[in-house]
């Protein structure tokens, strides 16, 4: 039972991760990015480039089956990643916001940035699976009938990490200040002198980041494969409608819930249905209670 | 030459299903602005619905197998797909566009979760096998038997297009377009917006659940593979390319991306080494992605844009 | 009275909001350091859009803004807002979900040197401010959310301030706290334009006045002047009731 409580809440991490930058997209930009997913797949892939290119394997951090190769590389993707979406944002949503475009359209755009993403992976790295190692770490035991990976406790260090170090970006930094202002009413916050064109960057850079951290640990835990984007949208999705849509530090929430709800899931039906328990909640939660746990009843915007 | 009517006939057959799917989500999203992202979910839910209802027994499967004629299977298929659409709509049209979006690629997702996994139904990824098929026997000739099915697929779009063209121009066409363009004002005006738009919905994935079911039968086999996002991005593009909000601009481009597509298909098959054929594959994916942010870009409106028909 | 220097100038601007209709047309005024100035006239009159077009929320291809001498046409609005210049929208002018006092420190976020001065400087004018400055704005009556939507504005210490329709929807009395605020902003040094609907009121408390109808400027002079013009009736249909 435990157990699956730790493999979700590492799962549930990882989704959470990647929720945040669903999160910061959707209420500063305002559009459901569809295309995140790839985002968290980029990010792991360019580990893979990097980690390849160094030659050395990805390390060890004592009984930790990664080290230092990797985790470098992971810093390094986060500059690919935050590359990535600033030139699509520059290519593509910039100029549909400059058209005033409607929101569905920058939807369908994204739709399709996620499918070019993807099948560039596929160019570039084939269509079959990969792994960062072949080495199998061993557990630890802690108590009577429960096991933990080393790789799982970094996993959640790393996540804390990151969660807090979000918290003190948004709270305490002006950039982050501005970003909140721009997400409660970018027209004021224009007037108040805000760049908003500007806070867009620093959003995108803030989700891309966290993406290529949860790609990358994501594809340690389990494998790289192009359609890895794809396979977590739909989780990701979840973790921001159940975490409440309106809230950065919900959809951290929301991702460990469905991690947890996933992990159990497979306990009690079988790994099949992983996908359709993200898909039953979200809509349980869109039906009776849209602004989820944490959210607040939506702008009308 | 032969070969080339054969293909001729094939290629306009599976067309005009993506001409029908293309029309349904015209109107759901050019017509009402409902970006449906399962349009493959309602395409495999026609198409399995006529499969199990005019299928042969299979051992290994708990229902289906009626062996019943082809156009019960057919008008099934409409039927359970708009039932669908109608308990999907219930659901999901109250929510905003993003959220419609995020539910629909969810249902497309669980439907073919579904088809995988619930083997006592739909076979899992071994499908469903010996459907029958229209004009099956009526000559020795397959070409003439393909040729009949393609003149039945043509005078069935074409009966979807006149009865769509008529309802667009009707007063319940116009609401459907007040509400895309001013919810509010429309709600303002005492119409049930909901209620259009559950309407809407509907009738497009019913549309979609016909063509569903004319592959299923055409195809004589389907299983999960068919159905992959793919086919959705697939329509999607058809319709942004060909232009949304007009019915000809669906037909319009679900022929033109169909074209391209199978032509590419072609030349992938035969130029390129079979090592490179997924990297092929993904090139021309890439492309069609392309295709549709340029379109999105410099000519949302499409090649046909929407008539502007004056009230 | 020395004249002060010309603190904007604006120089046939033509704008709108889609290429085919123009909105103002060939508008040209000037505002002098230390004036309060409102912009009149009747419903579509161009006044909103004028304003509007100074700050960059408006594009315009013909005519050209200047102020402080500095031309600021075609400048982003957050860069034109940082060159002290202040504006208040007539609606969805406060950050609902956030607190008084966010709102507050977000004003100065384009200035935010002397935030602590300024802020008290604000309590003072603004008491029901510093009384509910946890509360979030959205929960404020329609005046105090208005006497916040001109503090946040203020909170960047700008040198000329633009309010679009303040005393809009407000009951008489608080109409007359409204512009008693303006007076008394505009005694601490700041340059005033603004745009209303309620003639009398504002331009007891104005310097001069400049009225605009369908797009064009129509008639401009000292306020007391204004307020006596036989022709305000005939350009002003739409003058406010019961002033």
């Amino acid at each position: 039972m435990i157990q699956f409580l730790i493999d979700g809440l590492v799962n549930g991490s990882i989704i959470a991760l990647g929720a945040v930058g669903l999160s910061i997209t959707y209420n500063v930009l305002r559009f459901a990015n569809f295309a995140q997913g790839e985002v968290l797949a980029v990010g792991a892939y360019v580990s893979l480039a990097l980690v390849s290119l160094m030659g050395v394997g990805i390390g060890r951090l004592g009984p930790i089956s990664l080290g230092w190769p990797l985790l470098g590389s992971m810093v390094f993707s986060m500059l690919v990643t935050c590359l990535l979406v600033l030139g699509v944002d520059w290519v593509l949503f910039r100029v549909l916001r400059q058209k005033q475009a409607s929101r569905i359209t920058f939807i369908i755009a994204a739709f399709g940035v996620s499918m070019m993403v993807r099948n560039v992976i596929t160019l570039i790295a084939g269509g079959d699976q990969l792994f960062y190692s072949f080495y199998i770490p061993k557990a630890i035991k802690i108590m009577e009938g429960v096991k933990i990976l080393p790789d799982d406790l970094l996993i959640l260090f790393i996540t804390l990490i990151s969660v807090i170090s979000l918290h003190v970006f948004l709270n305490r930094s002006t950039m982050g200040k501005k970003m909140r202002a721009v997400a409660e009413n970018p027209a004021l916050a224009m007037v108040s002198g805000i760049n908003v064109e500007r806070v867009f960057k620093w959003s995108w850079i803030l989700g891309a980041s966290l993406a290529a951290v949860a790609g990358t640990l994501h594809a340690h835990i389990t494998q790289l494969d192009p359609e890895m984007g794809f396979e977590l949208i739909l989780p990701m999705f979840a973790a921001l409608v159940v975490g409440g849509v309106t809230s950065v530090y919900g959809a951290v929430l929301g991702g460990l819930l469905i991690g947890l709800s996933e992990s159990f899931a497979v306990a009690g039906g079988g790994a099949a249905y992983r996908g359709a328990i993200s898909f039953m909640i979200l809509i349980l939660v869109l039906v009776f209670r849209p602004q989820g746990i944490l959210g607040e009843k939506e702008r009308d915007d | 030459m032969i070969e080339v009517i054969s293909y001729l006939i094939f290629f306009l057959i599976i067309c005009s299903f993506y001409v029908l799917s293309c029309l349904g989500l015209n109107i759901q999203y050019g017509y009402t602005g409902m970006f449906n992202v399962g349009v493959a979910g309602f395409f495999a839910i026609g198409a399995y619905t006529s499969a199990l209802l005019t299928g042969p027994r299979y051992p290994d499967t708990v229902v289906g197998g009626f062996d019943l004629p082809i156009v019960v299977g057919w008008v099934a298929a409409i039927m359970v797909s708009g039932l669908a659409g109608m308990l999907v709509g219930l659901i999901t049209l109250r929510l905003r566009e993003d959220f419609l979006a995020i539910s629909t690629f969810g249902i497309a997702i669980s439907l073919q979760l579904v088809a995988n996994n619930v083997d006592s139904l739909t076979r899992g990824p071994n499908g469903l096998y010996a459907l029958p098929k229209p004009f099956a026997k009526v000559s020795d000739n397959p070409l003439i038997d393909n040729l009949l099915y393609l003149l039945l697929c043509l005078v069935l779009v074409a009966m979807v297009y006149l009865a769509l063209e008529r309802i667009v121009k009707s007063p319940w066409g116009r609401v459907l377009r007040s509400i895309r363009e001013d919810e509010v004002a429309a709600s303002a005006m005492g119409k049930n917006v909901f209620s259009f738009r559950l309407q809407a919905f509907v009738v497009g994935c019913a549309i979609m659940g016909l063509s569903g079911a004319m592959y299923a039968n055409f195809m004589r086999f389907i299983s999960p593979q068919d159905f992959m996002p793919i086919f959705t991005i697939q329509v999607l593009v058809m319709l942004v390319v060909g232009g949304k909000g007009n019915n000809l601009g669906a037909i319009l481009g679900a022929i033109m991306i169909w074209t391209l597509w199978s032509a590419s298909d072609s030349l992938i098959s035969v130029m390129v080494t079979p090592d490179f054929q997924t990297q092929a594959a993904a090139l021309r994916l890439i492309t069609i992605g392309v295709v549709l942010v340029l379109m999105l870009i410099f000519r949302p409106a499409g090649l046909l844009p929407e008539k502007n028909t004056q009230s | 009275m020395s004249k002060a220097r010309i603190i904007l100038e604006v120089d046939q601007l033509t704008a709108g909001y889609v290429s085919s209709m123009m909105i103002i047309e060939d508008v040209s005024i000037s505002v002098r350091e230390g004036e309060i100035v409102t912009i009149l006239g009747p419903n579509g009159a161009g006044k909103s859009t004028l304003i509007r077009s100074i700050c960059g929320l408006v594009k315009y291809t013909e005519g050209k803004v200047r102020f402080r001498s500095k031309e600021i046409s075609g400048l982003s609005t957050h860069e034109i807002i940082n060159q002290a210049i202040a504006y208040v929208p007539q609606t969805n002018n406060v950050f609902s979900r956030l607190s008084v006092l966010h709102n507050l420190d977000l004003g100065a976020i384009a200035n935010p040197d002397f935030r602590k001065e300024r802020l008290n400087r604000m309590f003072q004018l603004f008491p029901d401010l510093q009384k509910y400055q946890e509360t979030k704005a959205g929960k404020l009556s329609g005046g105090q959310r208005q006497m916040l939507a001109l503090a946040r504005a203020l909170m960047s210490n700008p040198e000329l301030l633009m309010l679009d329709e303040p005393s809009a929807g407000l009951s008489p009395l608080l109409r007359r706290q409204v512009f008693e605020h303006v007076q008394r902003i505009h005694e601490d040094g700041v340059t005033v334009v603004m745009v209303e609907q309620n003639a009398r009121a504002a331009l007891k408390v104005s310097d001069r006045g400049i009225v605009l109808s369908e797009g064009k400027l129509r008639l401009e002079g000292p306020a007391d002047e204004l307020l006596e013009h036989p022709s305000m009736r005939e350009i002003y249909f739409g003058a406010a009731p019961g002033n």
